[in-house]
């Protein structure tokens, strides 16, 4: 029957502004809190976007907080066209890094750019067989992949501490890092690359990754929408009665699809070790992964639009952290407020306005369905 | 009028004048005027997307009409939501039963009037008025058996009782024999004779033609949402009524040739399927296709055939025998992957398209290629080569008249005669030599059926071997050579066309008949 479908939308009403109004009703949310304790919204929007986009700096900080969600983002995006909700991403993350951080410390002397597609290997290698468990697990055994990715990202919390303080830690020292990479690793800083064709700009942990995670999105777009392994994929996830039917074992996607998900998380540790730290610490990935989840459901699982939505993440943790020091009453934790109030409107409550904007734009519904027998 | 006096009956239980209802630009019914006479049994045909399921919707308070009157008993009402139409005394009983599956049967017609908020009196006082109920019509249901454990006829009943009990004057039932064996249909119709001879009205949706020759005083013909034909049912006859559904002579049945076997293709020995929970759901099947010729099997759905496909084409296991096509055995414990099936040269058209058949989210260029997608000739290097599969779909929407002819749109958006086409047109499509195919023209215009029929025909004519399920016997019967009939996860019974007919293949179906025709011991239909 064709009437009450209602979720049929003009594509640039679902793409852009049913974005643009939960955005809109996060940012009203927020202006109510920072209200709430006094201080003047249009004040405090002004620091964060200031602080975000206002200066090279700002951008490279964006940029660079966006590289690593544009990572988790794909990663939870690859999973959700298996039909599946890889919660996992932080632990896999974290493995991963290992993964890239063992390889940076077995390759030290190593020219970066030589060294570079083994560490990549490697934290995929590790964030992949981390996501290829639970995979495993809900394809053969029925364990729900939301539940086993939770309890994995703890076993890769308590992993880490374990490898970081009793075996990795460099000795003589307090504080659980290993020692430093070989200097010859680390990858290109942004502001170096800019450099060298003769444009000063500013210092930012910005690096090289932010291109590989621009690749990453070429690559999963092209795999999920134009490869064979995509159609099995997205078929996979969107009925798997009629995947079984074309001959496709839905058991065995949905475990490479864990790892394809896994392997991308695990290209955070890229980022944030060879690219930043340049040692193995505890925690590097903080929040990347869970983040990553907001990222792909606001970016529709379509690489441009985690792309946007990891680049508004970005700005909020930047402008979030300039807003904070510039004032003194919104502390760190209300900007993790605000970072939440975003997420729910434009994660959780994605669908709200929906069917409101479906009953708004009904007329210029396709007139495809008829008012046939049932 | 306000004198309290009795009004006289009214000629007409309902009246729908001038109904007219769009849909955004689909204009689904227009200017629709329908008079049921009081105590008659009205038929409404009509192809699918002709506008019947909107005109009743209207009528049960699911949609409201755009224009137009409806009238109860002479007066007009206004009917806003279904609990209206219980008031005014329409009663619905829908092709999908609405009923709760763990409930008793008299906990199902409670619901929605239980009678206050302790039940103990409330069940006592409807377990009277059921009994009645019951009596009155010959309408026998075991009260207190859960609805789950009756079979379908018996819960449709329970629908029926439930909207009489409701005080329903005037019963629509959508599509009632859709799930029916033979027998079922004999017993529902004489329930209907019953309901009218007591003075109820029945307004009767089908899609049968013999149903509304069988049971109807009169017929209503819908086409393009509107009324283009009615007739007295006495003065009328099936190719009359066929051709004002379809706008133009429809033929009913192709002209079949005599069938010239050859080798054998697939057959099966002992072949048997378990579910889950360890019930055969398919028993001791042995059977052989060959070349040239359509095996049909007969059976009221749910009796094994689907399992008999699914086990054929690699997406269930066999649990005991084995079965060989061309030439690969399939033992038992094992199953063949879908994939090899199809390299092997099988297609396959499940029953349930919906579920199994096409991804409904996909565009319907990707489900053109759903199962073929690793063929080599769809692939440009890595990739696979959309541009060419939309042309290749856009090609094979003419060829099986899939409309609207839009590769891109959406699959959910292609009414589900289309969709069937669309997969039948994949299929097919690819010279198998296998062809499985169940239910083939379910939910298609009587225009399309002749088409698909003559596709069948065309492809044993050049060597294919086919079998085909339905639950359509007048299919069966037009296009097999030989007739498998299943009953209860078993093949009850192997017949050559030619001594095959309507009445024994209903009474194998029902579980009444083996093969030589004798009664079974304690022959229920359970």
């Amino acid at each position: 029957m064709s009437a009450g479908g209602g979720d049929e939308l003009p594509r640039w009403v679902s793409l852009a502004l049913l974005p643009l109004i939960n955005i809109g009703c996060a940012l009203l949310a927020s202006a109510l809190v920072i209200l709430a304790i006094g201080e003047d919204p249009v004040a405090a929007l002004g620091y964060l976007v200031q602080g975000a986009l206002g200066s090279a700096t700002g951008i490279g900080y964006t940029l660079y907080y966006a590289t690593g969600l544009i990572f988790t983002g794909l990663a939870v995006a690859i999973a959700f066209h298996a039909g599946l909700f890889n919660i996992g991403g932080e632990g896999q993350a974290y493995i991963g890094g290992l993964g890239v951080g063992l390889a940076c410390l077995a390759l030290g002397g190593w020219p970066w750019w030589a060294a570079l597609p083994l560490t990549i290997l490697a934290g995929a290698a590790f964030g992949a067989a981390w996501g290829a468990v639970p995979g495993y697990l809900q394809a053969y055994r029925g364990s729900h992949v939301v539940i086993t990715t939770i309890m994995f990202n703890f076993i890769a919390s308590a992993l880490m501490a374990y490898l970081m303080v009793n075996v990795l830690i460099k000795p003589g020292q307090m504080s659980p890092e290993s020692r430093e990479f070989d200097p010859s690793l680390s990858l290109p800083m942004m502001h170096e690359i800019l450099g060298a064709v003769g444009l000063e700009v500013e210092q930012t942990p910005l690096n090289l990754t932010f291109f590989l995670a621009l690749a990453a999105c070429v690559l999963v777009w092209f795999l999920v929408w134009h490869t064979r392994w995509g159609f099995a994929l997205r078929t996979v996830g969107a009925n798997e009665h009629a995947a079984l039917y074309a001959g496709i074992s839905p058991q065995r996607m949905i475990v490479v699809a864990m790892a394809v998900s896994g392997a991308l998380a695990g290209m955070v540790g890229i980022n944030e070790l060879q690219g930043v730290q340049h040692r193995l610490i505890m925690n590097f990935q903080a929040g990347i992964g869970f983040t990553g989840i907001a990222v792909a459901l606001m970016g529709r699982a379509h690489p441009v639009g985690i792309v946007l939505s990891a680049l508004l993440f970005g700005a909020l943790y930047q402008g979030g952290s300039e807003l904070s020091f510039e004032v003194q009453t919104i502390s760190p934790e209300l900007v993790v407020v605000i970072q939440g109030v975003v997420i729910l409107f434009a994660g959780a409550l994605e669908h709200m306005f929906r069917p409101a904007l479906a009953r708004l734009f009904r007329p210029a519904r396709p007139a495809a369905a008829t008012g046939g027998a049932a | 009028m306000t004198d309290g006096a009795t009004p006289a009956p009214h000629p007409y239980a309902i009246e729908l004048v001038g109904i007219d209802k769009r849909f955004g630009p689909v204009h689904a019914n227009r200017d629709v005027t329908l008079r049921i006479a009081a105590g008659s049994i009205h038929g409404l045909v009509g192809e699918n997307g002709a506008g019947k399921s909107t005109l009743m919707s209207i009528l049960y308070g699911f949609y409201q009409a755009d224009r137009g009157d409806i009238l109860v008993g002479g007066r007009t009402a206004r009917i806003r939501t279904p609990s209206d139409a219980l008031a005014l005394g329409i009663g619905m009983v829908h092709q999908h039963f609405m009923l709760v599956e763990d409930f008793t049967v008299l906990e199902n017609l409670m619901l929605g009037a239980e009678g206050g908020a302790l039940l103990k009196d409330g069940i006592a006082r409807a377990r009277a008025e059921v009994e009645r109920l019951e009596k009155a019509y010959a309408l026998d249901v075991p009260l207190d058996a859960r609805v789950a454990d009756l079979p379908v006829g018996l819960q449709q009943r329970v629908e029926i009782l439930k909207a009489l009990y409701r005080g329903a004057e005037v019963l629509i039932l959508d599509e009632p024999t859709a799930v029916l064996s033979p027998p079922e249909v004999v017993e529902l119709f004489r329930i209907l004779r019953a309901l009218k001879a007591q003075g109820r009205t029945i307004l009767l949706i089908t899609h049968k033609l013999k149903e509304i020759m069988a049971v109807t005083d009169a017929v209503s013909v819908l086409r393009q949402g509107q009324v283009v034909a009615e007739f007295r049912t006495a003065e009328t006859n099936e190719m009359e009524i066929a051709s004002a559904m379809v706008g133009r002579r429809a033929e009913l049945t192709v002209a079949r040739g005599a069938s010239t076997p050859g080798e054998v293709l697939l057959s099966a020995e002992g072949l048997s399927v378990t579910d889950a929970r360890g019930v055969d759901r398919l028993r001791d099947a042995s059977f052989t296709v060959r070349r040239g010729e359509i095996v049909g099997v007969a059976g009221v759905a749910g009796n094994g055939q689907s399992e008999l496909l699914e086990a054929l084409a690699g997406m269930l296991p066999v649990s005991r025998g084995r079965f060989v096509l061309k030439g690969r055995t399939v033992e038992a414990g094992s199953r063949m992957n879908p994939a090899e099936a199809r390299a092997l040269g099988l297609a396959h058209v499940p029953e349930d398209r919906l579920k199994l058949a096409v991804v409904k989210a996909f565009p319907a260029f990707e489900n053109a290629v759903l199962g073929y997608h690793d063929d080599r000739a769809l692939a440009r290097g890595p990739r696979l080569d959309w541009p060419g599969v939309v042309a290749r779909t856009a090609g094979l929407m003419e060829r099986f008249d899939v409309r609207p002819r839009q590769p891109r749109l959406r699959t959910s958006l292609f009414s589900g005669g289309n969709q069937q086409k669309l997969v039948l047109g994949r299929e097919m499509e690819r010279d198998p030599d296998v062809l499985l195919v169940g239910q083939p023209t379910r939910g298609v215009d009587i225009g399309a059926i002749e088409f698909i029929h003559r596709r069948l025909l065309d492809m044993r004519d050049r060597g294919k071997a086919i079998l085909l399920v339905s639950a359509e016997l007048d299919e069966i019967l037009a296009l097999s050579d030989r007739i498998l009939v299943m009953c209860g996860g078993e093949i009850v019974g192997e017949l050559a066309a030619e001594e095959a007919n309507e009445a024994l293949i209903g009474r194998m179906m029902a579980g009444l008949a083996r093969q030589d025709g004798e009664p079974r011991d304690g022959g229920a239909a359970a």
